[in-house]
């Protein structure tokens, strides 16, 4: 059964055919997609018409490449300033609730840890919606009473940057808590002896060595940003981010451009996993 | 010495508190709050709006309604266990079945396709099984098939798209417990005559029981909140729950009878969460690990 114990041949190749098949289900629907931007046809299907790079650096008029593709181009843009935008808010928020699970004591610290804990476990529409009717409510509120619209609460760019936060910091907390929990508090005692007062301690001693789990934190809050489809659905304005545009391509019965675009998806996450865990390797080694 | 640094820890708290409690009360908790309300709320014939009971009275009673919640429910359970019945062979054959250098290995290899959108496997999906498809092609190539078969747009098609897209959140957590499993128990176990189903039924399954329960309620989660794979891959008449929100809200623009159908949605999966930690007598804190 395991390594050690002797086991059947026909158990032995059974159980391997098993995992040959788990792997290919795995992978077949990634490969075919990669696979089928290159193939010369006008339709993201089989049969195979030959090797082209029209897909990625036609300029068109009949056939558009990604490189080209004006709307595509724009949904990336998009969502890389969302991403870039999470990633910095979240970011910030979430090493704020490190430090505050982490290194604080006070009344209903367990309670408010489960309330940061809650937006993970939320379906990501219900965060949309939510986020949603708050936003519209407050919106019509200030302007009624106060007098002042503020277009950061009607749906747009800003709400879907606020939106997705909402569940995004708590994961980058998470991955800071980590790395706080083996920090040695005597560095920081150290310090306070010296003299540092608790901001400089913790800008010069904790941060410093949070540092590689608080850049690990926006990166993952970068991807899942990036990704972010169910909470965006809701909060999206005009300007489609990369999966709202993917998703209205792909519903319409895909085109080869879409395969374009998630091969070079494909690569920038393989290439980034690499160097992930090439960087991880390193760091275990020091 | 100690005094004084005290009052500076209270203002370093200080720091700290106000960006997360802005963050948990302003995107979170308030926003659910102004859910709740709204979806107490209605507009009676004469345009007045009120607080009412007919959002979730209209759940009950239409069918399509809970109909749909009943099916977004009962899939996403079978489709947990679906999950759950493939991933611990694979598990058990990464952790204990190969040698140690092809583990490392073979963790990555399963994680990497999990970097991969939901939204592309989804179209991986659709592109091997629509009637122009792959499989049809092949099969109708080779003559097995005369005419191509629609197979997307079926429930069947369905549940292959999320078990693929929701695999890794069961293996992980199962790798990890599996791992801290002793080899001996298990050759014991088979030394004194106990057969495999045996050895995975009362050693095992036990020893993995936190990373199966903490498996199956992302997977559970992530399945019933999906939008992205029913809305692709269902069928034109099987509505996904969150499909039905998401008409309330853009399509019919009754944001009342969505928020009031969000709310059913967040109270099944909490139920589900809580039944499932209690069967098991786990802690939210240990499982979200």
């Amino acid at each position: 059964m395991i390594r050690t114990l002797p086991n059947s041949k026909t158990y032995r190749i059974g159980y391997s055919v098993f995992v040959v098949v788990y792997f290919m289900f795995l992978f077949a629907p990634i490969l075919i997609v990669c696979l089928l931007a290159f193939n010369n046809s006008n339709f993201p299907s089989l049969p195979w018409y030959g090797f082209t790079l029209d897909w990625f650096i036609s300029k068109g008029p009949r056939r558009v490449g990604v490189f080209y593709h004006a709307m595509n181009l724009r949904a990336i843009f998009t969502s890389l300033r969302v991403a870039l935008g999470v990633s910095v808010l979240s970011t910030f928020v979430g090493t704020c609730a490190a430090f505050l699970f982490g290194q604080e004591e006070f009344r209903f610290k367990k309670g408010l840890y489960l309330l940061m804990l809650a937006p993970m476990v939320v379906p990501g529409v219900i965060l949309g919606i939510s986020n949603l009717s708050f936003a519209n409510s407050l919106g019509i509120f200030l302007e009624k009473n106060l007098g002042i619209d503020l277009r950061i609460l009607s749906p747009g760019l800003p709400l879907v940057v606020l939106g997705q936060s909402s569940f995004i910091t708590t994961f980058v907390a998470l991955v800071v808590i980590a790395k706080l929990k083996k920090f040695d508090r005597g560095l920081e005692e150290a310090a306070y002896n010296l003299g540092a007062n608790r901001l400089q301690v913790v800008w010069f001693i904790t941060l410093r060595y949070l540092r590689p789990s608080i850049i690990g934190g926006a990166v993952v809050a970068f991807l899942l940003s990036f990704e972010n489809f169910n909470t965006t659905l809701f909060l999206i304005g005009s300007t489609p981010t990369l999966p709202i545009a993917l998703f209205a391509q792909i519903r319409d019965g895909g085109s080869p451009v879409v395969n374009a675009v998630s091969f070079l998806l494909v690569m920038g996450m393989t290439i980034f996993s690499l160097v992930n865990l090439y960087c991880s390797r390193a760091t275990e080694h020091q | 010495m100690m005094n004084s640094n005290r009052a500076k820890i209270r203002w370093g708290f200080i720091l700290f508190f106000i960006p997360v409690f802005l963050w948990l009360f302003l995107l979170f908790v308030l926003p659910h709050l102004e859910l709740l309300r709204m979806s107490f709320l209605g507009t009676d014939y004469y345009g007045k709006s009120g607080f009412t009971l007919d959002n979730y009275a209209a759940f009950f009673k239409e069918p399509v309604y809970w109909l749909t919640f009943v099916r977004t429910a009962g899939y996403s359970i079978i489709i947990t266990l679906i999950v759950l019945i493939i991933a611990l062979p694979v598990a058990f054959y990464i952790t204990k079945v190969v040698g140690v250098r092809a583990k490392g290995l073979l963790t990555l290899i399963i994680i990497v396709p999990f970097w991969v959108s939901v939204l592309i496997r989804v179209y991986g999906w659709m592109i091997i099984l629509r009637e122009s498809g792959i499989i049809n092609q092949i099969l109708v190539g080779i003559g097995l098939w005369k005419v191509p078969k629609e197979m997307l747009y079926t429930d069947a098609s369905l549940i292959v798209a999320l078990v693929h897209t929701n695999l890794l959140f069961m293996l992980l957590p199962i790798i990890g417990v599996m791992d801290s499993l002793d080899d001996s128990l298990i050759e014991a176990a088979s030394n004194l005559g106990a057969t495999k189903l045996i050895i995975w039924w009362k050693i095992i399954i036990p020893h993995c029981m936190t990373g199966i329960m903490s498996g199956s309620i992302i997977v559970f989660m992530l399945v019933a909140g999906s939008y992205i794979t029913p809305s692709l891959m269902g069928g034109k008449n099987s509505l996904w729950f969150t499909q039905q929100i998401y008409n309330q809200f853009i399509i019919a623009f009754n944001w009342n009878q969505g928020a009031a159908f969000g709310f059913l949605l967040l109270f099944i999966s909490s139920i589900i969460v809580w039944l499932s930690l209690k069967i098991t007598g786990q802690r939210l804190s240990e499982v979200v690990k």
